[in-house]
């Protein structure tokens, strides 16, 4: 699929064509997708996640690479599909075609105010441990996971770190003059 | 999908939380033949601080479940704070046996939002020296496989060749481990005089010590019976977790970035693909052991081929102006204090990089905001996705294979917990 929407290697062109996705942004498996540095991502809403997962492992993309959170809070560089609206969290998920060695990138936009999101760990189970991941990191909510539980924060523990408002917790430090000086 | 039904019904996997786990485990039920036991997070083998939660049935592992998290430092948070020149030192403390990997997928992710190109011999350079961190990684894995095992003197052959490289690497970088050599732009400083010969020593004596593992290890009767069988994992298995490296290549896949989805100049080298056939234990020490002479091939061919001119790009976006400019001309200095004090920014965007470490493919995810520090930095390491491979090698086998297993996944626990 990436080959016949893959833009011409002219940069002028590559613009223009970034420019007409933003405007009126194509669809491959229902779904608005844009080129980043030649990567092809595709832009899920939360409820249509799951079925184009599905689709995709079907299309050839069996491996799960990578699922990881982002926070764009206080981010408005973003750049979107026009049908796409912002919100504050995205989920990120790399998908690998083994077999034809190509790569597609999914991100799924989720609300700050109702983070869940179907989990994918029945599809691929190699995404268990990364989803548990996003949600110690970013508070992401899988619906279906078989174990939700911390995996790399401690059980009990309290905030997301990877969220922009968690801060980093740093003591200032006070240079005092040295004793005896 | 039918065919991984087992994965999800096999019920390999304890699913359990820590406190649960440690309840249980202080609970002794005589009328309950399983028992739950914590190995580690102080067991030597467990190859610093991981921690494996196992239900037994007498000698033999039912379910089991990796606990990891002691070395988690929030190294992602801490990208969020440093500037894309900073980066590498912080992503090079991930995976401390091969941080050349790590360096150069942050590097390669930054190059990629940043749009340059970076100069050839920049490229050989990577190559050369990832390359050779590849033989010192998989020669610390012999060394911790084997004294895992119960081949006690492979713990001080396996260092000492190790020893080696990182001389060279010391040389090159200024420091053993976390080296901060590769950096977005090219590499830090240029090979130093009469590196050819410094490397063409280690190439001299390492395949004669390579013939000595095999004598000590592949071919011995012991070693194989410990290994031979254990931990078996199948192509299907492996690619629906997400394992991949060694682990991937153990059960004859033939998966390697390198050649798939070839970086840096990868396709103007000659390598061969090492697979297995059994993807057990012992394929994947032979592995390993094999791919420290396809990596010698490579490095051979680096020093071949190597081609002279810069080191680092010559884009001033990224790039100091030269020392000697900066004694004449008061823009430089401040161009060069810009650089190192508020960063270079980047422009806003979002890419995924991945390279093949020792490990497996080690990726990094970049988001930029157009500011000099990025938005988000997200590794996505090898070691933490192939660890959920272990209940499913473990299940069923022998409490004292779980060692074997664990050791042949060759999980760098600082890359595990980020």
């Amino acid at each position: 699929m990436t080959e016949t929407t893959e833009p011409t290697d002219d940069e002028q062109l590559e613009s223009e064509e970034a420019q007409s996705v933003q405007d009126n942004p194509k669809n491959l498996h229902g779904c608005p997708f844009t080129e980043s540095h030649g990567q092809t991502v595709l832009h899920s809403q939360g409820d249509e996640y799951y079925a184009l997962i599905e689709t995709l492992k079907d299309e050839g993309y069996e491996v799960c690479v990578d699922l990881c959170g982002a926070d764009y809070m206080g981010n408005d560089s973003r750049i979107l599909p026009s049908t796409v609206s912002p919100e504050r969290f995205e989920l990120v998920v790399n998908l690998l075609d083994v077999e034809a060695a190509r790569r597609v990138r999914i991100r799924v936009q989720i609300s700050e105010t109702s983070p869940h999101i179907a989990s994918i760990s029945d599809i691929h189970p190699g995404a268990e441990a990364m989803e548990r991941e996003a949600t110690d990191m970013f508070g992401l909510q899988f619906e279906g996971h078989p174990d939700p539980t911390p995996i790399l924060l401690p059980d009990g523990w309290e905030g997301h770190p990877l969220r922009k408002d968690f801060s980093m917790g740093r003591i200032p430090v006070q240079f005092k003059a040295v004793d005896g000086r | 999908m039918t065919k991984l039904d087992h994965l999800r019904n096999r019920d390999a996997v304890l699913r359990m939380s820590e406190t649960e786990a440690e309840e249980r485990a202080a609970v002794v039920d005589p009328d309950d033949e399983r028992m739950i036991i914590n190995m580690g997070p102080q067991h030597p083998s467990t190859h610093g601080v991981l921690r494996v939660t196992m239900e037994l049935q007498g000698e033999t592992v039912l379910r089991s479940k990796p606990v990891i998290g002691y070395l988690h430092t929030g190294m992602e948070k801490t990208a969020e704070d440093l500037t894309y020149l900073q980066g590498p030192t912080n992503v090079t403390r991930m995976d401390y046996a091969a941080p050349l990997f790590t360096e150069l997928t942050f590097s390669l992710a930054v190059e990629s939002l940043l749009e340059v190109e970076i100069p050839d011999r920049a490229t050989w350079i990577r190559m050369l020296m990832c390359e050779l961190n590849r033989m010192s990684s998989h020669l610390l894995f012999l060394a911790t496989n084997g004294m895992d095992l119960g081949a006690v003197g492979m713990m001080i052959y396996g260092w000492r060749e190790r020893e080696e490289v990182l001389r060279f690497f010391e040389k090159v970088t200024g420091l053993r481990m976390n080296h901060n050599y590769i950096r977005p732009g090219g590499v830090a400083a240029d090979l130093p005089d009469g590196w050819r010969e410094d490397i063409r020593s280690i190439l001299h004596v390492l395949p004669e010590r390579l013939e000595q593992f095999d004598v000590l290890m592949t071919g011995q009767p012991i070693w194989r019976e410990r290994t031979q069988g254990i931990g078996v994992i199948t192509t299907e298995e492996a690619l629906a977790l997400g394992a991949t490296g060694p682990i991937l290549r153990s059960t004859g896949y033939a998966w390697d970035l390198r050649r798939s989805m070839p970086y840096l100049a990868y396709d103007q080298v000659e390598f061969d693909i090492v697979v297995g056939t059994y993807g057990d234990t012992f394929d994947r020490y032979a592995i390993r052991l094999n791919e420290i002479r396809e990596s010698m091939r490579i490095v051979e061919q680096c020093i071949e081929l190597m081609p002279d001119g810069p080191y680092r790009t010559e884009d001033r976006k990224v790039t100091p102006p030269p020392r000697a400019r900066i004694d004449e001309s008061m823009e430089a200095l401040i161009h060069h204090f810009k650089i190192f004090t508020e960063g270079f920014k980047v422009p806003p965007g979002e890419t995924y990089t991945a390279v093949e470490s020792p490990r497996g493919e080690l990726g990094c995810y970049l988001v930029s905001d157009g500011g000099p520090k990025p938005q988000r930095m997200h590794i996505r390491a090898p070691s933490f996705v192939n660890l959920q491979t272990l209940p499913h090698m473990m299940h069923g086998g022998l409490l004292a294979d779980a060692i074997a297993v664990i050791s042949s996944i060759d999980p760098i626990m600082g890359e595990v917990d980020r």
